[in-house]
């Protein structure tokens, strides 16, 4: 099993009026079957409402399953005496920079995840030490939060999950409030803990161009998982993609339209080096 | 004028005040209180002056820095000593219309609320000024601790104040957005009349209101996905720890607390 797996997941939000009647009932979660391995880097495509978000407070813990059941690092997560060793190993960063920092001080906002599982002073200062020298925040750490950017304030809310050291991290639009570079420097944050720390990274996001270094892809559509493969397997079902009213990276678009004016040039074209090579093979 | 009172300001420097733990600093806060509220006589007086100089001296914080929050209260110290002054019965009197007298009593007890008043902020400035809101809030909770066995949540408390303060500058330029996105669309926060400004609040106040709940609802989130449960099992990176220092001002404050009652009971003139 890997390390989140969830069989037949369904959510249903069900509002209801005063007198306690269902008025209505969204199924944000329907029938959601996934596998993560350890060490990979998993994107996870969707409109808005399609019901990432549903998932990732899943895998963290914040919400109860309607139907199905999900396994994080091997822990049925519906468990009453799971929920804080999943939260323990699977660690949220959200959308908002501003509200998910807790603390005044950078530091010591570092530090809250840590406080709270009960890790000793010492080794509390020796993880907010190394979480923050990895997003490269160690000058701020005693600043203030609101004098930060969105990007760096994006990064300190990651170091304040990387102190909890998990073995696996959801990031649910982390750039969606960012200018480009604040989103460069997520990103890079976040490909960096995966490749040198090996944790499990989940990332959420509207962005194609953040989606093609990713191992694996899941696309959502309405609480349903509509498609998956490696990015060069989704991308290379342009028409697919187009029908979901999903957007395409630039490269891979310019490449079907040309193949499409009759070029000879292969499926599942990601970057511009490739689509350069590509149409030098041509000739 | 809001911006003038220094209470809750802080003041950042290296001073032996600035170090001492934030425990210390509420004690003495407390003890020094109590003994400008109870001191009598001119000996006390020339204690708690001495003290009050002694450590706005060892505190770094330029006097005039601290001066600057007397300003917002001197309507306040004025008023309340035209009160006294003229509303204390006493032996000798010099002037009298119908309930409205200067006595000998009251010109002794205006000059001592002044001071009292003058001193009160003086003092409590000093504390907030020589220590960060974490610091305060870190100490209030260890230091209220005890409490817990009485079922105040001390530790909640505490959170909410630090949150609190870290909410409140982001509210305020949030609140600011609003009002000038309703500016653009027309509101007039300025003219009319109070009811007429009361109700301009209006549209200010609902979406200020969605947003901090919505904001309230983020950010339980974040802690619960941070394993936030409370404050039991939880550690701290910065505990509060007693150094020499601290044990030294201990000592000086009971003291000074001493003495105070002494001179109140030896020398008790005036008053
Ligand atoms: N607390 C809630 N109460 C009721 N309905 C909800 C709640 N949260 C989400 N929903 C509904 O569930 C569905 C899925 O929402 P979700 O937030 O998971 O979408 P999402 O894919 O994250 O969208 P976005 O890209 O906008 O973040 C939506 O139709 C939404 O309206
Ligand atoms: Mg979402």
């Amino acid at each position: 099993m890997g390390i989140i797996k969830t069989k037949g997941l369904v959510h249903d939000f069900i509002r209801r009026d005063e007198d306690d009647n269902v008025e209505s009932i969204t199924t944000a979660l329907d029938h959601v079957d996934l596998d993560v391995k350890e060490g990979q880097f998993i994107a996870i495509l969707g409109h808005n409402g399609s019901g990432k978000s549903t998932l990732a407070k899943h895998i963290n813990a914040l919400l109860s399953a309607t139907e199905g059941t999900i396994w994080v690092d091997g822990m049925d997560v519906s468990k009453e005496e799971n929920v804080i060793p999943v939260r323990k190993s699977a660690g949220m960063v959200f959308q908002n920079p501003d509200n998910q920092i807790i603390a005044n001080i950078v530091e010591e906002d570092v530090a809250f995840g840590p406080e709270n599982i009960g890790v000793p002073t010492e080794e509390i200062w020796e993880r907010v030490e190394k979480s923050l020298g990895a997003v490269r925040m160690t000058k701020y750490r005693n600043h203030s939060p609101n004098k930060l950017s969105g990007g760096q304030k994006q990064r300190v809310a990651i170091a304040g999950v990387m102190a909890m050291e998990p073995k696996c991290i959801v990031f649910d639009e982390p750039t969606a409030m960012l200018d480009p570079n604040g989103r460069k420097d997520v990103l890079k944050a976040a490909h960096e803990l995966n490749k040198t720390k090996g944790v499990t990274v989940l990332l959420i996001t509207h962005y194609m161009e953040e989606v093609v270094d990713a191992d694996y892809v899941y696309v959502m559509e309405n609480g349903k998982i509509i498609m998956d493969g490696t990015p060069r397997e989704i991308f290379s079902r342009v028409e697919e993609l187009k029908a979901h009213r999903l957007d395409v990276p630039q490269m891979t678009l310019l490449a079907h339209e040309l193949r499409q004016a009759g070029l000879p040039i292969p499926n599942g074209i990601l970057t511009r080096e490739e689509l350069i090579e590509a149409i030098m093979k041509v000739k | 004028m809001i911006r003038d009172i220094t209470i809750g300001q802080y003041y950042p420097a290296d001073s032996l005040l600035h170090r001492l733990d934030p425990r210390v600093k509420l004690f003495t806060t407390v003890i020094y209180i109590i003994a400008l509220f109870s001191f009598k006589g001119i000996v006390g007086l020339a204690l708690i002056t001495g003290f009050l100089y002694y450590v706005i001296k060892i505190s770094k914080v330029p006097f005039r820095f601290m001066t600057r929050g007397l300003k917002a209260i001197i309507v306040l110290v004025v008023i309340t000593s035209i009160f006294s002054l003229l509303g204390t019965p006493g032996d000798i009197v010099f002037w009298k219309w119908k309930s409205l007298q200067l006595t000998d009593a009251g010109i002794i007890n205006a000059v001592l609320m002044t001071i009292r008043l003058v001193y009160l902020i003086l003092g409590t400035s000093l504390m907030t000024l020589t220590t960060t809101p974490n610091q305060l809030t870190n100490g209030l909770e260890t230091a209220l601790a005890p409490l817990n066995k009485f079922h105040v949540p001390v530790h909640s408390i505490a959170m909410m104040m630090s949150i609190a303060l870290r909410f409140i500058p982001i509210l305020i330029e949030e609140t600011d957005k609003i009002m000038k996105a309703q500016m653009a669309r027309g509101a007039d926060f300025e003219n009319g009349n109070l009811i007429q400004k009361a109700k301009a609040m209006v549209p200010l106040l609902v979406p200020l209101f969605v947003s901090a709940f919505r904001r309230a609802e983020d950010l339980a989130m974040a802690m619960e996905a941070r394993c936030y449960n409370g404050g039991e099992g939880r550690t701290k990176m910065k505990p509060l720890k007693y150094t020499q220092e601290d044990y030294n001002a201990y000592g000086i404050v009971i003291g000074f607390l001493v003495l105070v009652i002494i001179a109140a009971n030896v020398v008790p003139f005036p008053q």
